[in-house]
């Protein structure tokens, strides 16, 4: 109990929440194991849970970005799906390539980082006004652009969705007695990249600390002589081009457009960072814990559809229970190490 | 001495426009006079009220301002909670369209029984909204803890209603959709006999008039102020923040049973996944239009009830001009993000400068 306690005055609060989601996790994924037999122990239930939430880590990322500096962006999922929507027009209907869509999904989300994140930086206007209306916007532009859903039927597109990246080592015997490799597509791999980059940018990188500084306190990181205005300004930047990114990879994901694409999303990736550890408040944050959160999230829902309870609402409702859980052990946990200093 | 006169005149007016811009309710005032000039301009006809027949053969007010009022109606008792829950814990609550959910379909169970279409109603009317009041509040006290007691940011702990409210719904009834085919429940929501008004306007007047007079008559306002200024200061004052706090959500809870009840009635049953969606963004939104800071604080309550019905009439104005329901967002957004950007302290300033730029110049000219 010592041990524990010295520990505990020893890690930052970061960490400390970092530390808590990712036991959390593999205590879960072991019940799992445990109780629910050896379909959570083949390889491909762990990269299939990779490949369906490939573009919810990056969205979250960039939530965490924000969260990290104090404001929220709750236009992520919504812009998602009108990523998803122009580059299924740009691709079927007005004969685009590949990488024209790829520029578009990332013009409109730099578009949206720009325009909300200047709004909210220099104007000083409340970022969840500013993310709202971009939601309201987002949504309403897609019906715009197509009002119904249609697959894509572009050949490059349906090749590059269809390419699967084997995994050495990892694979199963499958019923037949064959032995399949494991895979991840191509936004795994993307997502991967975004999260490295962005746990150096957080960690080694002087624009990444500014935003821990300027999250934490806001008049002593203007003291210290840190733009306030441009840390908010390219926080909400970075998370708007993220969110082009993980449109585009969501697009490649499930290869339609829809105006029901990504519903929710944006209250998904809020819900990863808050198990990974990151405060609304700012200040406290890990991308790796995000990382952590988006596989907690999405393990518990596979775990809920796989005891057989089929009924949409009851993964809400167990989804539900565990952010309230986390909320409660961070809130108990900070509130004893507060303690502890005084 | 006319001159001097004219001039002092022409002074108090100019001071008494720029305190009325100073005003908080200057913003939905002016937003809802550039929408009235809007359609006075495009199309008259859209402030004709008739005396029609509704399908029970009654003679009830129609047009497009009855629609309005009609339909902010749940809306505008919703701003009222969402005002004060603002106000002292700086944040907001997303989870009272999926609490509206939970309300409308206890307001079924309680008058459905296990039978989801019932020839007679299982419980007088009053005792099923009684029952709903109870739960919405409960719910409201749930977020209320998490918020004062486990000090959880509001718009996170609300967030566990949002995800798991609509699931919770379902729940209570079964996984069905339960129809009333009594006629006396849709009063609520439609028109009671005789009537040619809305019933809705009825309540939700009637909400306005009770919270002002809670406001009027208790500290409410001035500790929920407080607590949302500085919790600390009004702690060492001798008021509980906790329970300020705690007490706003149990509020906003008893606002989401009422404008449940009245959602249900319109339709006499409800879709658990499509009622009131998206209604906590509009009421958050009528907070913010309301020109109250959405980081607590000071808040002017007839200021957001007013923002609600600005909301409503953008959203019916755009629907008149035919606009497809699923692309109304796309414009909503413009507007708010224009109405926003008008009224950031920051560009009030500027304009502020601006206009004492141009002022002097023209005190020296009618000096002159």
């Amino acid at each position: 109990m010592s041990l524990f306690n010295k520990a505990r005055k020893n890690l930052s609060d970061t960490n400390l929440l970092l530390a808590i989601t990712i036991v959390v996790f593999f205590v879960m994924y072991a019940c799992a194991v445990l109780f629910l037999g050896s379909g959570f122990l083949k390889p491909q239930t762990f990269f299939n849970i990779l490949n369906e939430n490939a573009a919810l880590i990056i969205l979250s990322c960039g939530m965490s970005l924000v969260m990290i500096t104090g404001g929220i962006d709750i236009s992520v999922g919504m812009v998602t799906a009108l990523v998803c929507m122009s580059c299924a027009v740009h691709l079927d209907h007005n004969g685009g390539s590949v990488p024209t869509a790829i520029l578009l999904a990332l013009f409109i989300g730099l578009m949206f980082g720009l325009v909300q994140g200047s709004l909210i930086a220099f104007l000083e206007i409340q970022p969840f006004i500013v993310t709202l209306a971009g939601m309201f916007f987002a949504k309403g532009m897609t019906t715009i652009v197509n009002a119904t859903q249609f697959n894509v039927e572009h050949e490059a597109f349906k090749a590059l969705k269809a390419t699967r990246i084997t995994v050495p080592g990892m694979g199963s015997v499958n019923k037949l007695g064959n032995y399949v490799p494991a895979y991840v597509e191509i936004g795994v791999i993307v997502a991967l990249i975004v999260v490295v980059l962005l746990f150096i940018l957080l960690k080694w990188v002087k624009l990444g600390r500014n935003f821990y500084a300027v999250g934490g306190n806001n008049q002593s990181a203007n003291m210290l002589g840190i733009n306030v205005k441009r840390t908010k300004f390219l926080a909400h930047l970075l998370c708007g081009l993220l969110a082009g990114i993980g449109g585009f990879v969501y697009f490649l994901h499930v290869g339609s457009g829809s105006p029901s694409h990504a519903s929710g999303a944006e209250m998904n990736a809020i819900a990863s960072s808050i198990i990974g550890g990151t405060m609304l408040t700012g200040g406290v944050g890990n991308i790796i814990g995000t990382f952590f959160g988006v596989l907690s999230l999405s393990t518990i829902k596979n775990i809920v559809s796989s005891l057989g309870l089929d009924e949409a609402w009851w993964t809400n409702i167990t989804v539900a229970a565990m952010i309230c859980l986390f909320l409660v052990i961070q809130s108990v946990v900070l509130s004893r190490k507060n303690k502890d200093k005084l | 001495m006319p001159s001097t006169t004219n001039n002092t005149t022409a002074g108090t007016f100019k001071a008494f426009l720029l305190r009325l811009v100073r005003r908080q309710i200057f913003i939905p005032v002016a937003a809802l006079l550039i929408l009235v000039l809007f359609n006075l301009i495009a199309d008259p006809s859209f402030f004709a009220i008739t005396l029609d027949q509704n399908s029970a053969g009654d003679p009830v007010f129609s047009g497009y301002l009855i629609t309005i009022l009609n339909n902010a109606s749940e809306l505008a008792i919703l701003a009222i909670g969402m005002t004060l829950v603002t106000s002292a814990s700086g944040g907001q609550d997303i989870s009272v369209g999926s609490a509206i959910a939970i309300a409308g379909s206890v307001v079924l169970r309680v008058l459905c029984g296990t039978n989801s279409r019932p020839e007679t109603l299982q419980a007088p009317i009053i005792v099923a909204f009684l029952v709903c009041c109870v739960v919405a509040m409960l719910f409201g006290a749930f977020n209320g803890i998490l918020v004062s007691v486990f000090k959880i940011q509001p718009m996170v702990a609300t967030l566990i209603l949002f995800t798991a409210g609509r699931s919770i719904a379902a729940w209570i009834n079964n996984n069905e959709l339960p129809i009333i085919s009594e006629v006396s429940f849709g009063y609520y929501g439609n028109f009671i006999p005789g009537i040619p008004i809305p019933t809705p306007i009825f309540i939700a007047v009637a909400c306005m008039l009770v919270i002002a007079l809670v406001l009027k008559f208790t500290n409410l306002g001035l500790y929920a102020q407080s607590v949302g200024i500085n919790a600390e200061a009004s702690r060492l004052n001798g008021i509980n923040p906790t329970w300020i706090k705690f007490i706003t959500y149990v509020i906003l809870g008893l606002c989401v049973a009422v404008a449940g009840f009245i959602k249900v009635s319109r339709f006499s049953t409800l879709n658990y996944s499509v009622i009131a969606k998206d209604i906590e963004m509009d009421a958050i939104l009528a907070v913010a239009l309301g020109g109250n800071a959405l980081s607590g604080g000071k808040f002017n309550m007839p200021a957001s009830i007013l923002g609600a019905y600005v909301i409503q009439f953008l959203t019916t104005t755009l629907f008149k001009f035919n606009v497809v329901s699923s692309a109304l967002p796309a414009y909503k957004a413009i507007v708010v993000i224009v109405l926003v950007v008008l009224s950031a302290p920051l560009v009030r300033d500027k304009i502020a400068e601006v206009w004492k730029k141009i002022a002097p110049v023209k005190a020296v000219k009618e000096a002159n």
